[in-house]
């Protein structure tokens, strides 16, 4: 290989598309497959252009069901194979993303939501979690990395791979228009040098040795005959997944020790409920929040624990209640409270969001 | 480097440049040390339509991509004021191009401070309407401590470079002009 | 002076959100004159893609529905199946109608859809930042053909009227049209009308079109793409015509 796309640490000022597009050459990404679509273009843009200086690959494919469905090739080949895309893409891409959970498939995507349902606008949303956790017509086998900011963007595209190659399941990074477009500051890296070795890839078919006489010929299916083959084929599915959750699980706290309210949140939302949460703080408030980084699988024990010592949690999103679906699932039985503050394809500004925590907070006091 | 934090929001037609300003100015505010986040804003007309751009450079890391209330908005069109009134608070000063009109009488006791520049008359009676932008960046400047005047002229060359290297005189054309926007709002001071 | 509009554009959705010097305005003008001249607005439903050809929906006094990328030929053609007195219209760009939008495309054409399909060749993608496109040329720079388009890695440009009429029934119109050459293309787009509005069969016209913007061109030079560099490629003219076509 040529030289280190990443050679060294340095700090850098980029939008999130450039982002990705350099964690994917650090992490050792061989190929990309994708279909034009804002906000996630740039993405591909940045990758055209540096890929080949790194020996790395790259093909435009038709539509999104091919480029999905291409990106399974290039992993069942044993390549760090991913693509990019965003709303009706994401759609289409669903098919792929099945094949994909039934075969145990690491395939990594890169999501930058934008407004739905439909064409919608290509500026931003939070809209695509329903779809990014469980679409497809299986059990929402996958991994989903919701990141709120470039460092994030950076890292976890990096993990993603590792994640995706060691456990063997379809792998998101869930960000959106927001995070695409917007520039600020983050350090990029070589992730050997932050102790990070990438998982290697591996070939499902056509590995080393003649099949029939140094190895037996591999015969990959997602078809089954009979109810019962197919149930244990899933169930098998599920228990390798659930076994690997609590490996997987992320998410992040701060102040729900003594708070009365917690606001939960993901993805770039979080850093603006982070900000109002830090106002509202030091004005005395007892308020804290939670933001799940992974939200498949989601981290249960961590959010159980949160809900039982606040009486009420304030779920803030700009969708209407994908997300909390998720937690609701999670706190069923619970006696915490729920509000909810929904924007389907909006951003949040610190301003509104310390105004409907103190709206929750006064009615909780009352 | 700023002190605290500066959100700026800048509007104008497609093509008048509003993008590459807010570009040039987050390079700029980037390379002096400061946290700074600039997002445009997009949708699906490319051209034709209002183009905004969000900006915040700030000595803390930074929150939200969008603000509810800018502490400057600069408008260049009479349609961009009426997309960028909305984030006008009782601290905003107010800056615009003198060309569009009925600014004062929309925004009177709405904000701290109204500026008309004549920037778009300026560059057709003394050079060029196609540094207009770079006028309104240096009555930015002139306005704010967002960054040094040194700092964004470096910003604007490290952009144009190849083209300033191609023709010496756009880099003269595009400094006179941050020059004397920075002149023309002093003199409204 | 003034251009004279079609009757059929809406005077208040003017000025149209394309960028200046599209083609797209050239071509919607000349489809609005050839509309004009069935005198059958009543009947027509007009679709568009996504694509730029969306910034069309509301520019015609005719019923009219945004659909999905590569989709408006889909529903064009089950809106037809359902009321066959309809005069449909599918109005897409060449991303839409050759790449993700083809097997549509090459299914209508073969069950020999009653329906027309008017499809904007700019060799690339407008309105997602000018990404290659099918049509793209081969040596042609685009966001992801940054070095040039290779025929050997990503095909050769696609002929797409010359596809269609291969595999086109006997009762369909197939031609090329140019933004160059507005009389021509509109009686091409009157003619595909007709072929409808007879029950002849398939129609489809595709149009060469310009996009200064993401060509980064000045008018002289977009142009001189248009009517130069492309037709060496495309060339323009009726390659498919319906034996019986009474005009
Ligand atoms: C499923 C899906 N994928 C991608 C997109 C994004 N998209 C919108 S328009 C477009 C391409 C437009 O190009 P073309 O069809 O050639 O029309 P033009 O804009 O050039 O007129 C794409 C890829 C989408 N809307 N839906
Ligand atoms: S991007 Fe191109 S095709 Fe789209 S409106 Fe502009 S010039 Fe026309």
């Amino acid at each position: 290989m040529a030289e280190r796309p990443v050679p060294e640490e340095k700090r850098v000022f980029m939008t999130g598309n450039e982002v990705v597009a350099y964690a994917a050459l650090a992490a050792g990404a061989e190929i990309m497959y994708g279909y034009p679509i804002t906000p996630q273009n740039e993405i591909m843009h940045y990758w055209t252009r540096l890929a080949p200086r790194f020996g790395r690959g790259f093909l435009q494919t038709e539509d999104e069901i091919s480029a999905g469905f291409a990106t399974l090739g290039g992993v069942l080949a044993g390549r760090r194979a991913f693509t990019g895309t965003s709303g009706p893409g994401h759609i289409l891409m669903q098919e792929p993303m099945a094949m994909a959970e039934m075969m145990r498939l690491p395939m990594v995507a890169v999501i930058q939501q934008r407004g739905g349902p439909s064409t919608g606008t290509v500026i931003y949303s939070q809209q695509e979690v329903t779809m990014t956790v469980s679409g497809g017509n299986g059990e929402g086998l996958r991994i989903v990395y919701s990141t709120a900011r470039h460092q994030e963007l950076y890292d976890y595209t990096i993990k993603a791979f590792n994640t995706a190659w060691r456990y063997r399941f379809p792998t998101f990074v869930l960000g959106d228009g927001y995070q695409a477009k917007m520039r600020e500051i983050l350090t990029i890296y070589p992730p050997g040098e932050r102790g990070i070795e990438m998982v290697a890839g591996e070939p499902y078919l056509v590995g080393p040795g003649e099949p029939g006489t140094d190895r037996p010929p591999v015969h990959l299916r997602n078809t089954y005959n009979v109810e019962e083959e197919l149930n244990a084929t899933v169930m098998e599915l599920i228990r390798a997944y659930q076994a690997a959750a609590p490996e997987i699980a992320e998410y992040q706290e701060s102040g729900t020790g003594d708070a009365e309210v917690v606001v939960c949140s993901h993805g770039v939302v979080s850093r603006v409920v982070e900000e109002a949460v830090r106002e509202l703080r030091g004005r005395g408030w007892k308020v804290g929040w939670f933001r799940p980084v992974t939200l498949r699988p989601l981290a249960e024990s961590g959010l159980k624990a949160v809900a039982a010592r606040a009486g009420r949690l304030l779920v803030v999103e700009s969708a209407h209640g994908q997300f909390a679906r998720l937690l609701k699932e999670v706190l069923y039985g619970s006696p915490a409270v729920l509000e909810t503050m929904f924007k389907p394809g909006q951003g949040f500004t610190v301003e509104e969001i310390v105004a409907r925590v103190k709206e929750v907070a006064r009615g909780g006091r009352s | 480097m700023v002190t605290g934090s500066l959100k700026i929001l800048l509007g104008g037609e497609g093509g008048q440049g509003v993008q590459s300003v807010a570009a040039v100015v987050a390079e700029a505010a980037y390379a002096e040390g400061n946290e700074v986040l600039y997002i445009p804003n997009f949708g699906v007309e490319q051209r034709g339509g209002v183009s905004i751009a969000f900006l915040q450079i700030s000595d803390q890391p930074i929150a939200a991509p969008k603000f509810r209330y800018a502490d400057v908005v600069v408008a260049l069109s009479q349609r961009a004021v009426a997309r960028t009134e909305q984030y006008v608070g009782l601290r905003t000063v107010f800056l615009h191009d003198s060309a569009v009109g009925g600014v004062e009488d929309l925004l009177a006791g709405r904000a701290a401070r109204i500026i008309a520049i004549p920037a778009l008359e300026t560059c057709r009676r003394e050079s060029d309407p196609k540094v207009f932008n770079m006028v309104i960046m240096g009555a930015l400047l002139g306005q704010t401590d967002a960054v040094s005047l040194e700092g964004a002229k470096a910003a604007v060359r490290g952009k144009m470079g190849a083209r300033f290297a191609k023709q010496p005189e756009l880099r003269e054309l595009n400094e006179w002009a941050i020059d004397r926007g920075m002149a023309l709002v002093a003199a409204r001071q | 002076m003034e251009p004279v509009m079609p009757k059929c554009w809406r005077g208040e959705s003017k000025p149209h959100k394309f960028c200046p010097g599209c083609g797209h305005g050239l071509v919607l003008k000349a489809l609005g004159e050839a509309i004009d001249e069935t005198g059958a607005m009543g009947r027509m439903v007009f679709g568009c893609d996504i694509g730029c050809s969306l910034l069309a929906w509301d520019l015609f006094n005719l019923d009219s529905v945004q659909t999905h990328h590569g989709r408006v030929i889909p529903v064009i053609t089950g809106f037809k199946r359902a009321n066959p007195q309809a005069i449909g219209i599918a109005y897409m760009g060449d991303g839409g109608g050759y790449s993700i939008g083809a097997q549509h495309l090459v299914s209508a054409a073969i069950r020999n859809e009653r329906i027309t399909v008017v499809l904007v060749n700019n060799t690339q993608y407008g309105m997602t930042g000018g990404q290659m496109a099918p049509t793209t040329l081969p040596g042609q720079k685009t966001e992801t053909t940054p070095y040039g388009r290779d025929p050997l890695t990503t095909g050769a440009p696609l002929k797409g009227p010359e596809m269609v009429a291969a595999i086109a029934a006997p009762g369909a119109y197939v031609a090329r049209g140019t933004m160059a050459n507005p009389r021509r293309l509109r009686n091409m787009l009157g003619s595909a009308l007709r072929n409808q509005m007879q029950e002849a069969g398939f129609s489809f016209v595709e149009v060469l079109s310009a996009c200064p913007t993401n060509w980064r061109t000045g008018p002289t030079e977009t142009w001189r793409f248009v009517e130069e560099i492309m037709t060496e490629y495309y060339p323009v003219g009726e390659i498919k015509v319906p034996l019986e076509q009474e005009v």
